[in-house]
C-alpha cells in the first residue's frame, strides 16, 4: 500500500501541474488547453481520491491529522469542489487562480510526509475525525468562494475600465461569480457551524481551555455569519460582497496554519 | 464525375450586379431543377452576398455559367468565378465556415447552405459536398473561436449585458429614442431572452409603434429617470443636444435597486448619459467609441481563429478529393466483385452435385466460407485501388484490373 501510495501521489501532481499550466496557456489562447487543463484537473483528482483511499485502508484511525496530511485533504476537497463548476468553459479562468495554488499546497504536504500511506493516526476519536473533516470541508468552500469572488473582482474591474479586449477571455457573468460565491459560502458556513460545535462539545467535555485557535475560529464563523445575513438578508451583492468573502477568507488563512495545520 | 462552381460574390461584384442575380428560396430550388433536368446535379445558393452554382454533369460549367448570365445579363460575366472539383469543394467549405464571410465566421451563412442543400436537385457528389460543408461549417465553429464574439456594436452591446447579468431572461430593458439603432440594440437584446420594459421618446407615436412591434410601454422622456428604478439595461440613442440622463437622476434611482447592477448604453452622438455615471457602483456604462473598440478587437480575435478554421476546411477539402477520386475506381471495383460473386456462385453449383445433397446447416457453412475467401482475396486490391485513386493513380489501376481480370469483356 505505501508503494500504491507513492505511485499515486505523482500521477496527481503532474496531472495537476499540467493543469495548471494548461490554463495559463488557456488564458493566451482559449480552446484546446482548457480542455487538457479540465481533464488534468479530473484524472489528478481521480489519482489523488485513490491517494486518500489507500491512506484510509493502511490507517486504522483518521488518517489526516497531521499537518502535512490535512493539507493533502484540504487540496483534495478544495479540487472536489472546484470541479462542480470548473468543468465549465466559462469557469476555467478560476481555475488559472485555483491550480497553481492546488499544485504548491500538495507539493508542501508531500514535502511534510502527509501524502503517504505510513503515517500514523493521533485523531481515533469520532468526535475529533467529524470536527476536522467538517472545518476543513467548510474552509475548502470558503477558499473557492474567495477564488470567485476575486475573479469577480477582475472581471468587474474590466467591465468598469472598458477594457476592449473584454469579451476575448470567457468569463462567468458578474451575477452569475456573485450567486455561486453566496451559495458556496451558505453551503460550506454549516459545515463551520457544525464542526465548530463539535469542538466546542469536546472542549467541554475534555475540561479544554479556550485558547487563540478557538477565538480565532469563532472570528471566522462571526465574519461569515455577518457574509450571510447581509447577503440574504440585507441583498448585499456585488463587490461589497466580494470583499467581505475576501476579508473572511483572511481571517481562514490565519486559523488554518496555526489550527489545523500545526 | 466533375463537380463545377460558377458563381458571383460580393468579393467581385457590386451590389448593382448581385441583386440582378439573386434569388428567393423558390427561384433557387426553380433553378437548381432546372439545370439538374440538363447535366444531373446541381445546387443553388443564393444570399444577400453570393448566388453559387453548384452543378455536377456533362457540360456542367457551360450550363450554369448560361443560367447565371441568363438572370443577370453579359455584363456580370465579368465577375464570374468559375472552379473546378478540389477548389470548388474547398470555396464551399470556405463558405459554410464562414471564411467567405465580409464578418469572418458570421452564423447565417451555415444556415443558408443548408437551406441551398435541401432545396438542390441533388445526386452522389453533391450530397455528399453538401453534407460534407455542413459538417465543416460546424466544425470551424466548434472548435475554434471563430463565431463566439460579437461582430456588430448591438451584438457587442447585448454581449457586454450578458457579462453582467449572465441569462438575459426575465432582464427590462428601458428603451430611450425610438431610432433605428437603439432599436436594433433592443432587438439583439430581446433575441436574446430580455423583455423590451419602457420606450421613452419625445414623440409619443413613435415610441407607441415601437413599443407595438417590440412589447413594452411607451412613455414621456421626462419618464425616463423615475422609471430607471425597476430596469436592468438603458439603451439611449436620442438625437438630443445636451445629457438627457444625470449622474444623480441615475443615483437616485439606484438607492431603489437593492444593489442590482445597471447597464447602461449609449449610442447618441451626441453623449445622452452623463459620463460621470460610470463612477456609481453598481452602473456599467459604455458608449458608442467604447463598442466600437469591442468590436474592432472581437473582429480582429475572429481573424486570429480564421487561421486555424482554415486548417480545419484544407482538411475537409482533402478528404473530399480522395473520395472523389476513389469514384474513378469504384465502377472497377464493383465489376471485380460481381465477377469474383459470379464466379464463386457457379462454382458452388457445380460443386453441389458432385457432393450431393447438403443440409441447411453444411449449405451455409460452404456460403460462409467461399464469401469469406472472395472477400478476403479482394480486399487488398480495393483498399490499394482507393488509394491508387487518391494519388491520381486511380485509372491506371481501374484500367489494368479491367484488363487483367477480363471485366466488361462479355458485354463487347
Amino acid at each position: 500500500l505505501v508503494l500504491v501510495a507513492e505511485l499515486l501521489f505523482w500521477p496527481a501532481l503532474v496531472a495537476y501541474g499540467e493543469a495548471a499550466v494548461a490554463y495559463g496557456a488557456d488564458a493566451r489562447r482559449p480552446g484546446l488547453a482548457g480542455r487538457l487543463a479540465t481533464w488534468g484537473v479530473r484524472v489528478g483528482w481521480l489519482a489523488q481520491t485513490g491517494l486518500l483511499t489507500v491512506q484510509a485502508a493502511r490507517a486504522e484511525g483518521f488518517p489526516w491529522t497531521s499537518w502535512a496530511a490535512a493539507l493533502n485533504l484540504f487540496v483534495w476537497l478544495v479540487i472536489g469542489v472546484y470541479l462542480i463548476w470548473g468543468c465549465r468553459t466559462r469557469y476555467r479562468l478560476l481555475g488559472l487562480a485555483v491550480m497553481p495554488l492546488a499544485v504548491g499546497l500538495f507539493v508542501l504536504a508531500r514535502a511534510g510526509g502527509g501524502t503517504g500511506a505510513g503515517t500514523e493516526p493521533h485523531l481515533s476519536n469520532l468526535f475529533l475525525v467529524l470536527h476536522v473533516g467538517l472545518l476543513l470541508a467548510a474552509f475548502a468552500g470558503f477558499m473557492l468562494a474567495a477564488a470567485l469572488a476575486a475573479l469577480y473582482l477582475f472581471q468587474e474591474r474590466r467591465l468598469k475600465r472598458r477594457e476592449a479586449s473584454i469579451l476575448r477571455l470567457p468569463a462567468p457573468s458578474l451575477a452569475a461569480l456573485d450567486g455561486f460565491a453566496a451559495r458556496t459560502i451558505a453551503v460550506s458556513f454549516p459545515a463551520l457551524t457544525l464542526g465548530i460545535a463539535v469542538g466546542l462539545a469536546r472542549l467541554a467535555g475534555s475540561g479544554g481551555s479556550f485558547d487563540a485557535v478557538i477565538a480565532a475560529t469563532l472570528a471566522t464563523w462571526l465574519a461569515y455569519g455577518c457574509f450571510v445575513v447581509l447577503r440574504y438578508g440585507l441583498s448585499w451583492r456585488g463587490r461589497r460582497a466580494a470583499h467581505l468573502a475576501l476579508g473572511s477568507f483572511a481571517l481562514v488563512l490565519v486559523v488554518l496554519p496555526i489550527g489545523h495545520f500545526s | 464525375m466533375s463537380l463545377a462552381l460558377v458563381g458571383i460574390s460580393h468579393h467581385r461584384a457590386p451590389v448593382e450586379l448581385r441583386e440582378r442575380v439573386a434569388l428567393d428560396a423558390r427561384g433557387a430550388e426553380a433553378l437548381a431543377r432546372r439545370l439538374a433536368d440538363d447535366v444531373g446535379e446541381a445546387v443553388c445558393l443564393s444570399t444577400c452576398n453570393r448566388t453559387e452554382l453548384y452543378v455536377v454533369g456533362p457540360g456542367a460549367h457551360a450550363s450554369a455559367e448560361a443560367a447565371l448570365v441568363g438572370l443577370g445579363g453579359e455584363e456580370i460575366g465579368g465577375a464570374l468565378y468559375r472552379l473546378r472539383d478540389e477548389a470548388a469543394a474547398l470555396h464551399l467549405f470556405r463558405v459554410a465556415a464562414g471564411l467567405d464571410s465580409m464578418v469572418p465566421g458570421e452564423g447565417e451563412i451555415l444556415g443558408q447552405v443548408r437551406g441551398a442543400y435541401e432545396r438542390g436537385a441533388t445526386g452522389l457528389v453533391l450530397d455528399r459536398l453538401f453534407r460534407q460543408a455542413l459538417h465543416t461549417g460546424r466544425k470551424a465553429r466548434t472548435q475554434t473561436a471563430i463565431g463566439e464574439s460579437p461582430a456588430s456594436v448591438s451584438s457587442a452591446a447585448a454581449a457586454l449585458a450578458e457579462q453582467v447579468f449572465g441569462d438575459l431572461r426575465g432582464c427590462r430593458i428601458l428603451l430611450v429614442g425610438a431610432g433605428k439603432i437603439g432599436e436594433a440594440a433592443a432587438r439583439n437584446l430581446v433575441a436574446r431572452g430580455a423583455d423590451l420594459a419602457f420606450v421613452a421618446n419625445r414623440s409619443r407615436d413613435r415610441a407607441n409603434r415601437l413599443a407595438s412591434r417590440l412589447g413594452g410601454a411607451a412613455i414621456p422622456l421626462e419618464g425616463t429617470a423615475s422609471e430607471l428604478r425597476s430596469a436592468d439595461v438603458l439603451v439611449s440613442s436620442t438625437g438630443a443636444a445636451g445629457v438627457v440622463l444625470g449622474r444623480d437622476d441615475v443615483a437616485s434611482a439606484l438607492r431603489g435597486r437593492k444593489g442590482r447592477p445597471l447597464f447602461l448604453i449609449d449610442l447618441a452622438v451626441p453623449r445622452d448619459l452623463d459620463p460621470a455615471i460610470a463612477e456609481l457602483e453598481g452602473c456599467y456604462l459604455y458608449d458608442i467609441d467604447d463598442l466600437e473598440a469591442v468590436v474592432a478587437e472581437t473582429l480582429a480575435g475572429r481573424r486570429r481563429e480564421a487561421e486555424r478554421a482554415e486548417r480545419i476546411v484544407a482538411e475537409q477539402a482533402e478528404r473530399f478529393r480522395e473520395w472523389q477520386a476513389s469514384l474513378e475506381v469504384v465502377p472497377a471495383i464493383a465489376s471485380l466483385r460481381a465477377r469474383a460473386e459470379e464466379i464463386r456462385r457457379s462454382e458452388l453449383r457445380r460443386a453441389e452435385a458432385r457432393l450431393g445433397r447438403l443440409t441447411d446447416a453444411e449449405r451455409s457453412v460452404v456460403e460462409s466460407v467461399t464469401a469469406q475467401i472472395v472477400n478476403k482475396l479482394l480486399h487488398l486490391p480495393t483498399v490499394r485501388m482507393k488509394q491508387a485513386a487518391a494519388a491520381a493513380d486511380g485509372v491506371l489501376y481501374a484500367d489494368a484490373v479491367r484488363h487483367l481480370f477480363g471485366l466488361g469483356e462479355d458485354e463487347r
